[in-house]
């Protein structure tokens, strides 16, 4: 589903990524993790084509093609679900009208037909159920007044609408209280499937408790160190990252 | 980023103005140029009594005593008020019986701006009076509503019929001497809309002007009266048009609004005169002095207005809250592009006990443009625990234009409560980055926000025109929304 190879960007001017390779099927769950500022990020922003990010050298495959050759909406219309660390605010548009808009483009791309306002709402009360959202979140305004918490686990519900193929998840488990924890990754469970990938990107290994990875990597200072299976995550849990820090160091 | 989203803006907001054109009719016109005689004409054209070319005659005598005003946050360009024709109107029957009497290029000119004058084709619920140029052309549905003793039609019409009522209130909320414009309006004015609601009458429909300039080189001076009686209500809505031309035409009208007690007036504005271009050559001026008195207590009259079009528009809805208990309110969007410059808020004036008022302004200024709110709140001496509320916000589209607030505050009476909030925003690429993210696309994106930014304002149109604000919101800033 997702290759890739040798990656190196810039952020204003400051390489950030030294070349990272992944590969990522269909029916996987990845575990990014890695000390604050190695880049985790960074390569979540560059999938989802972000243009303050400067993609110098390598490539990356999306189900065939070339990624980096895409614009941020097409990327998405053809299943790449960001959900972002910080969810921005958008005043007076309210989520039915905004997740509507985003459903319908979607629903266009695939050469649906868009779905009027009743079915959208109908299609919007089972997905809530689905991730446990607060009914009462989706009159309001995009993220406006939200919580922590709450805007975490609309970036889930906003995934539960959406139904991408590879959702990338930016340390959504920040900041959220140990049952908020548990809703959002009840949803992601709920919402996998052997389609369907996921990258979950955190800095602690508490997500992992709930969403069981097949792989986790370590980036740091801009390179994936290791990769292994779900042990590595209980290995980090434990030692913290000062070994990975000096076993990476010893081999520069 | 920053450079693309420009881009996008820079395309989106230069979309054509779609009510451009221009129709070839056959028109009575008086020669260009202002003066006595020019006014004796026109008054003598629509048959009028003697008093109204006195009031005519004084305004002229006072206009010629004033200057320009220069305080607005605009430029304006010199005018020459003897090279405008100060009056001009398609030919055709004095008042036509049926539609068969309007010419067929008048009709379809109406039908391409939306406003059929068919009543079996037109929007159900919503009478129009249909002005082109100096003189009505229909006036729909007027059986239906004078059947509830509702009275709407032209004003012209309302000279003949309705003498009494006309001359008890004209000038009554702005009088002749009170601004520039509005002394040139009283000299000049053509037609416009005449509206009395009887006492206890709640109108059944939403009544409603759409303005058209057609003839080059025309100014157009209308004059809305509308009168509501105790206890009655009325939601009233205009629109206005005008084609491309590379010269800057001049609009300068006035609306007045009388509220008796208990009586509720909802007076709405989509303005889309045609803008200029994208290099600022022609569009309208647009200097226009709205007013209305809550002169019963207990009443209300409500301003909505979303501003989109006109090279240069200078204009203050305002409310002078007279009746104790009486409410004011002004809702606006402004929307600027390419080199248009607004200067546009309200003044509401407490004079009786427990007044209470709101201002919500939302200014969006695009391209090269300057939008600037100005407001004044005065509360008078008697006006014991009044209250007013003010918001007025400003969003910046690129980074060539201009926003400015000019908020007054003047109180008399130390009961009062005024609380007034502003706020300056840009859109963020955050945002967009956001909505991009979801599957929409920047231009769509900046649409969504745009409307809600103004959805607040938009909320208080009738049902029937904020569904076409949105969409007008859209064409002035970029192509559509989903």
């Amino acid at each position: 589903m997702l290759l890739i190879k040798e990656l190196k960007v810039n952020v204003a001017g400051k390489e950030i990524l030294y070349g990272i390779n992944l590969e990522v099927k269909a029916g996987e769950v990845h575990a990014i993790m890695g000390p604050n500022g190695s880049g985790k990020s960074t390569l979540a922003a560059a999938l989802a084509g972000r243009d303050t990010i400067d993609v110098i050298h390598g490539s990356v495959k999306y189900m065939g093609e070339d990624l980096l050759e895409m614009d941020p909406e097409e990327r998405a219309k053809k299943g790449i679900f960001l959900g972002f660390q910080y969810p921005v605010e958008i005043p007076g548009v309210s989520m039915v009208n905004f997740m509507k808009t985003a459903v319908n483009e979607h629903r266009i791309f695939q050469g649906k037909e868009p779905l009027s306002a009743g079915d959208f709402l109908k299609y919007m009360r089972e997905r809530k159920e689905l991730v446990e959202f607060d009914s009462q979140l989706t009159n309001r305004s995009v993220n406006e007044g939200f919580s922590g918490g709450e805007k975490k686990k609309n970036e889930i519900f906003q995934m539960a609408l959406i139904e991408p193929k590879l959702a990338i998840l930016d340390e959504t488990d920040s900041g959220l209280d140990i049952d908020a924890l548990r809703v959002v990754a009840n949803g992601v469970n709920a919402l996998k499937n052997k389609d369907n990938a996921t990258i979950v990107i955190t800095h602690y290994q508490r997500l992992l408790d709930y969403i069981v990875p097949d792989f986790v990597h370590v980036l740091f200072q801009g390179r994936i160190v290791k990769s292994s299976g779900r042990e590595l995550a209980l290995e980090l849990e434990e030692k913290g990252y000062d070994w990975i820090r000096a076993e990476a160091n010893g081999q520069v | 980023m920053a450079n693309k989203k420009d881009e996008v803006i820079r395309e989106v907001t230069q979309n054509e103005y779609k009510y451009g054109f221009f129709t070839d009719i056959e028109t009575d016109t008086l020669p260009k140029g202002l003066n006595e005689d020019i006014i004796r004409l026109i008054s003598a054209k629509k048959e009028e009594p003697e008093w109204l070319l006195e009031f005519r005659l004084k305004s002229f005598g006072q206009w010629k005593k004033m200057s320009m005003p220069h305080w607005a946050h605009l430029k304006i360009p010199g005018i020459d008020y003897q090279d405008i024709i100060y009056y001009s109107a398609p030919r055709q029957k004095a008042s036509p019986e049926s539609l068969d009497d309007i010419d067929p290029e008048l009709r379809e000119t109406f039908d391409k701006l939306g406003i059929p004058l068919d009543e079996q084709k037109h929007l159900t619920g919503v009478a129009v009076d249909a002005i082109m140029d100096s003189v009505s052309v229909k006036t729909t549905f007027s059986e239906t509503l004078a059947e509830l003793g509702i009275i709407f039609c032209s004003f012209s019409e309302a000279v003949k019929n309705h003498p009494d009522l006309v001359r008890k209130y004209l000038g009554s909320v702005v009088p002749y001497t009170d601004n520039y414009f509005a002394a040139l309006n009283s000299a000049v004015f053509s037609d416009g809309s005449f509206c009395y609601i009887p006492r206890g009458v709640r109108c059944p429909m939403e009544l409603s002007t759409y303005f058209r300039i057609n003839a080059a080189n025309t100014g157009q001076f209308e004059r809305t009266l509308l009168v509501a009686d105790d206890e009655s209500y009325v939601s009233y809505l205009e629109g206005c048009t005008a084609p491309m031309r590379d010269e800057n035409q001049l609009h300068a009208a006035v609306v007045e609004i009388v509220a008796l007690e208990k009586a509720e007036v909802k007076y709405s504005t989509v303005q889309n005169w045609y803008p200029g271009n994208k290099e600022g050559k022609g569009g309208i001026f647009n200097f226009v002095t709205k007013r209305g008195i809550c002169k019963g207590n207990d009443s209300k009259i409500s301003w909505t207005q979303v501003e989109t079009g006109s090279a240069i528009t200078w204009k203050y809805p305002s409310c002078i809250l007279k009746g104790h208990n009486s409410i004011g309110e002004f809702f606006s969007v402004a929307v600027t592009n390419n080199h248009q410059q607004a200067d546009t808020g309200t003044k509401m004036i407490h004079i009786g006990r427990n007044t209470r008022s709101t201002i919500i302004s939302k200014g969006i200024s695009a391209g090269k443009s300057q939008n600037s709110y100005r407001g004044l709140v005065r509360i008078l001496k008697n006006a014991k625990n009044a209250r007013n509320f003010s918001q007025c916000d400003s969003l910046l589209l690129g980074n060539k234009c201009g926003a400015h607030t000019f908020p007054y505050i003047e109180t008399d009476n130390s009961s009062a409560i005024v609380e007034h909030e502003a706020t300056t925003s840009k859109i963020s690429e955050d945002q967009i980055f956001y909505c991009n993210q979801r599957g929409i696309d920047t231009e769509k994106a900046i649409g969504l926000i745009v409307n809600g930014y103004a959805r607040e304002v938009l909320n208080k149109l009738p049902m029937e025109f904020a569904v076409e604000a949105q969409k007008l919101l859209q064409i002035s800033l970029e192509g559509s929304v989903g």
